[in-house]
């Protein structure tokens, strides 16, 4: 009270004084206290100062290849991929400028775009040994528990020296709609550090250093385009999901179900409207079933359904559960791309193209999206500042393929424009690398068109397979059957009930006599869940005679694990499960077969021989 | 003024000393503000407190999010959100909020944590603190609730968290955003609204969180622990910088407010009795008649000027619109004649009208021998 009336100066003083007597309070408090707490805290203070230190090195800075743009990353391997924005690195082009942590500028790729989750994975060259981030699991993280951002805000550091902001999860499960036509966030994290222009691409790591989600966006609005205490991060766990896809140079679709709910006046979610062609009319989902449970999340809401959907690619199975007539029934839905194939490219040109709509959606959740304000600039002159090239122009020119010869030279040999494709080298690599794993497990190019597999069905009976060139039967215990392989194999599907067995294993042999170059058309898919135990398995998509046949492969041991044949879009699809591989003659084959088809076992053959009989010359390729 | 208690209280909250925050002079709180930041910075990891039994925060969110609720109601349009938050203080489905425009809708919804949705009825607000009371129908069941006479307080640099609907996040069967940050300093609120100064000018909690977002007001502001130590208001600017306030009304605001609209003792037009004149002024004596008050907010014209009164001396005239009375706004015909009422009889009363678009201003006094009575409608 007496100091009411003193000067400021004074006041300075009295605040310095106050200030260090508190230190000397405080420090005898502890000591009275005892070192207890004098050892936590300043353990936990060691704990923090070496979390952050291990979590600042897989962070980095991304510019574009004159140093220009900007954003953030987070390097997931030590050979070099690294995550970051859609909304960062697709209009960057194909090469990019990464600062390390360490002071030192590399070149990078890009490598695939996921532009409905913002996420885009790219690759840093020439080097190894880069430090990486350990993977968390976003699902575990719940409201109040620390976390870390990590980044370049406002681009503030010269030396790529990372900037670690520190706060709470706010909110887990969050969605936030599109802004424009993608970059939605479904099931993504909210947190209360800081998030700002510049961090977008940048690591949110928990409190122990693990990373859980990549940061893109925040709510902003009259404050200025500023942390206001809301950044949304993607989940680490959809993430993951789409890591294998992205590596294979696509761009990578997100999923639908082929059908949409609504609420009921019951509050029940319903299915509203399906399509006859979609894998969940199929499994049995229904105009008027309750949806109960969908990839294992309980749906209460069409929102949360929709949050749970957005986390998953294209091409994925998910269990669901649904109710009719008070009956619960559980079944795996293979989804399907929510676009149609070439929509995504054409939907990113316009993206591009059109600056990003001003206002948001409004009405029921009324949210912004982030939004890049051309007119207030980040305190800083250069480079760049914000996440996105200035003008339409810039944009359209950033999407086009640039000529081989315009890229740096480092980055020229890792890059190769197609359509459909972020980057075709990673695909062409990809597919090599898993066709190369293969072989090593045995050259096939030998044994000739002519087969012969006996076996033994699990159920009794015996099974008997002979394949030539152009015709194959098989003896099963129910029957006998046969086909002829024509120049269209769409309607090859014996045996009955199988969804085409005869036709997958001429394609089978197909790709192991000719090779992925000439068996048709083959690409790379990326990683998809496969088998009992949903492990990821590199997959090759390949199309002859009009049917698309997907080949499965274990990416450890490189065996073949299953093979997926759709005669048509329409129908299911003829499944191989391939298990207890062994070698006969050098050649890694498997002796278990379980061959699915809709719903059911078609057949589950125990393999006793195979027979490659004398190899023919005349149609064997080499 | 220096004292090993000052040391203490830094290391977190006082429950026992309800009011005596809130009476230290200004400067000083931003001395202890400094103090207290410093030894925080010492004493560091709060973290480390959660393994040492007290509760974390995950737990203490888990704890709070079902007590506060997210409101829908007017708006979704020019940039003013058609939502806000709450806090629910009875079992019975009590709800305490900001009043807004929000609430100023034919149907206000509650939704809960889970997603359950209530239409809540309005139970009474308070203008001054402007509060509001709603209350919602849980059925037979029990909700959780905050209890307001087992409320905190904090001083500067205790750890708060904040629980609300920012910016609307929280828009599906999901609980509200938390946010953490630490209060900044406890001082009068010195803040305005567009061009317009606040009613509510006491003590409130200044957080260093950015608490105060679209759609926050009503929301929780707790301690490290998740007692309950405020209100999150609505965005305000501060009067003496400009910059957005981020604060919370300390309980001990509007607590015995609240208890007064839930025992159905508190009137909105209501005045605390020390306000209260003993002979208040009328708008009858002064010779105003207003149109008659048919709806919630029927704007104050004036229906016609009694003959002979101070109002037809002056030069008042029917069809005028109130806008202020003695600088106050005069939203409604209830809110002018509740600011007529808060004069004493034989004031001079300062009013502002609006007449074709242009604002006048007149001073006129009731005089003594009006026969008031009769005017009135």
């Amino acid at each position: 009270m007496i100091l009411k009336h003193r000067t400021p100066i004074f006041h300075s003083i009295c605040i310095l004084q106050f200030a260090i007597c508190n230190l000397q309070f405080v420090a005898l408090k502890s000591r009275a206290i005892g070192n207890e707490l004098d050892d936590q805290v300043l353990a936990a203070e060691q704990q923090r100062i070496a979390t952050i230190e291990r979590i600042s090195k897989p962070t980095v800075a991304i510019f574009d290849a004159n140093g220009q743009g900007g954003g953030s990353g987070v390097l997931i391997s030590p050979d070099g991929y690294a995550l970051t924005n859609f909304h960062v690195a697709g209009p960057t082009g194909p090469a990019l400028k990464v600062g390390l942590s360490d002071g030192r500028l590399v070149d990078a790729v890009l490598v695939g775009l996921d532009p409905g989750g913002d996420v885009a994975l790219i690759k840093l060259l020439g080097h190894d040994d880069f430090p990486a981030a350990e993977l968390g699991d976003s699902d575990t993280a719940q409201v109040g528990d620390w976390a870390y951002v990590v980044g370049n805000p406002f681009l503030l550091a010269d030396d790529f020296r990372p900037t670690v902001t520190y706060g709470i999860i706010s909110g887990v499960h969050r969605y936030q709609y599109p802004s424009g036509t993608l970059l939605e966030y479904a099931d993504c994290l909210q947190t209360d550090a800081a998030i700002n222009p510049g961090n977008s691409g940048g690591p949110l790591f928990d409190s122990a250093g693990r990373l859980i989600g990549i940061n893109g966006r925040g709510s902003f609005e009259k404050r200025g385009r500023v942390n206001v205490g809301v950044g949304y991060a993607i989940s680490i766990n959809q993430i993951k999901r789409f890591v294998g896809l992205l590596k294979s140079g696509r761009i990578v679709d997100h999923a639908s179900l082929g059908a949409t709910v609504s609420t009921d006046a019951d509050g029940r979610v319903v299915v509203d409207d399906i399509l006859d062609s979609s894998d969940a009319y199929r499994r049995g989902l229904r105009y008027g079933d309750e949806l109960l449970k969908f990839g294992n999340r309980d749906i209460h809401s069409p929102n949360a359904f929709k949050n749970a959907l957005g986390t998953y690619p294209s091409g994925w199975r998910v269990p669901i559960t649904y109710r009719r007539d008070g009956k619960e029934y559980e079944t795996r839905v293979r989804l399907a791309g929510m676009h149609r194939q070439g929509e995504l490219e054409e939907l990113l040109d316009v993206e591009q193209q059109s600056p990003l709509p001003d206002q948001p959606r409004r009405g029921d959740p009324p949210q912004p999206p982030d939004q890049p304000n051309p007119d207030k600039q980040p305190p800083r002159d250069s480079p760049a500042p914000d996440d996105k090239p200035k003008t339409p122009e810039d944009r359209r020119r950033a999407r086009r393929p640039r000529s081989q010869a315009k890229l740096p030279k480092a980055v020229r040999p890792f890059y190769e424009a197609a359509p459909g494709y972020a980057n075709y080298w990673f695909n062409r690599y990809h597919l090599q690398r898993v066709w190369n794993s293969y072989l090593a497990r045995g050259d096939f190019a030998e044994t000739g068109w002519n087969w012969n597999v006996a076996g033994q069905a699990v159920a009794g009976g015996d099974v008997a397979i002979e394949l030539s060139e152009n015709e194959g039967s098989i003896v099963l215990p129910a029957g006998e059957s046969g086909e002829e392989f024509g120049p269209s194999l769409t309607e090859t599907s014996g045996p009955p009930h199988s969804g085409g067995l005869l036709a997958a294993l001429h394609l089978w042999q197909r790709l192991l006599l000719l090779g992925p170059r000439r068996f048709g058309e083959v690409f790379y898919l990326g990683t998809l869940p496969w088998g009992q135990d949903e492990k990821l398995a590199d997959c090759l998509a390949a199309t002859h005679a009009g049917v698309e046949t997907y080949f499965y492969f274990d990416p450890e041991a490189g065996n073949l694990v299953g093979i997926q044949l759709y005669l048509s879009d329409e129908d299911d699809p003829c499944e191989i499960y391939f298990a207890d591989i062994r070698g006969v003659n050098g050649r890694s084959l498997p002796h278990h077969w379980v061959i699915r088809h809709g719903d059911d076992v078609f057949a589950d053959i125990v393999i006793k021989s195979y027979d490659f009989g004398a190899a023919n010359s005349q149609s064997s390729p080499k | 003024m220096l004292s090993p208690e000052n040391s203490i209280r830094v290391a977190g909250v006082s429950a026992s000393t309800p009011h005596c925050a809130f009476r230290t002079p200004h400067f000083r709180v931003h001395v202890r503000a400094v103090a207290v930041a410093v030894a925080c910075l010492l004493t560091g990891a709060a973290d480390a407190w959660a393994s040492d039994g007290a509760a974390s925060f995950a737990q203490v969110a888990r704890q709070i999010q079902p007590k506060v609720v997210k409101l829908y109601g007017a708006g979704g349009m020019r940039g003013l959100e058609a939502f806000q938050s709450g806090l629910i203080i009875s079992g019975k489905g009590h709800v305490l909020t900001v009043w807004s425009y929000v609430l100023d809708a034919d149907e206000v919804t509650v939704v809960l944590d889970d997603g359950r949705r209530f239409s809540a009825t309005h139970v009474s607000s308070d203008p001054l603190t402007e509060i509001a009371v709603l209350k919602f129908d849980p059925g037979d069941s029990e909700v959780p609730h905050f209890d307001l006479s087992a409320a905190a307080t904090a001083e500067p640099g205790a750890r708060v968290l904040a629980f609300s609907n920012l910016f609307g996040i929280a828009a599906g069967d999901e609980p509200v955003s938390m946010l953490r940050g630490v209060v900044s300093a406890v001082a009068p609120l010195e803040a305005r609204r567009g061009a317009f100064a606040t009613n509510y000018r006491g003590d409130v909690y200044i957080v260093d969180a950015a608490a105060n977002n679209p759609g926050a007001a009503g929301g929780a502001l707790t301690d490290a622990q998740g007692r309950l130590l405020g209100m999150l208001g609505k965005e305000l600017r501060s009067s003496l910088t400009g910059t957005w306030l981020n604060y919370a009304l300390p309980v001990s605001a509007f607590a015995s407010t609240v208890d007064d609209i839930i025992a159905g003792r508190f009137t909105p037009s209501d005045l605390k009795e020390v306000d209260r004149p003993d002979h208040p002024l009328s708008l009858a004596a002064l010779g105003i008649v207003l149109v008659p008050d048919v709806v919630k907010r029927t704007p104050p014209y004036i229906d016609r000027v009694v003959p002979d009164s101070a109002a037809t001396t002056v030069g008042l005239r029917a069809d005028d619109l109130l806008v202020m009375i003695e600088s106050q706004v005069a939203s409604s015909c209830r809110e002018a004649n509740r600011l007529i009422e808060r004069l004493e009889h034989d004031a001079a009363v300062r009013v502002a009208v609006l007449r074709d678009e242009q604002f006048l201003e007149f001073t006129l006094k009731a005089e003594a021998k009006t026969p008031a009575d009769n005017a009135t409608e």
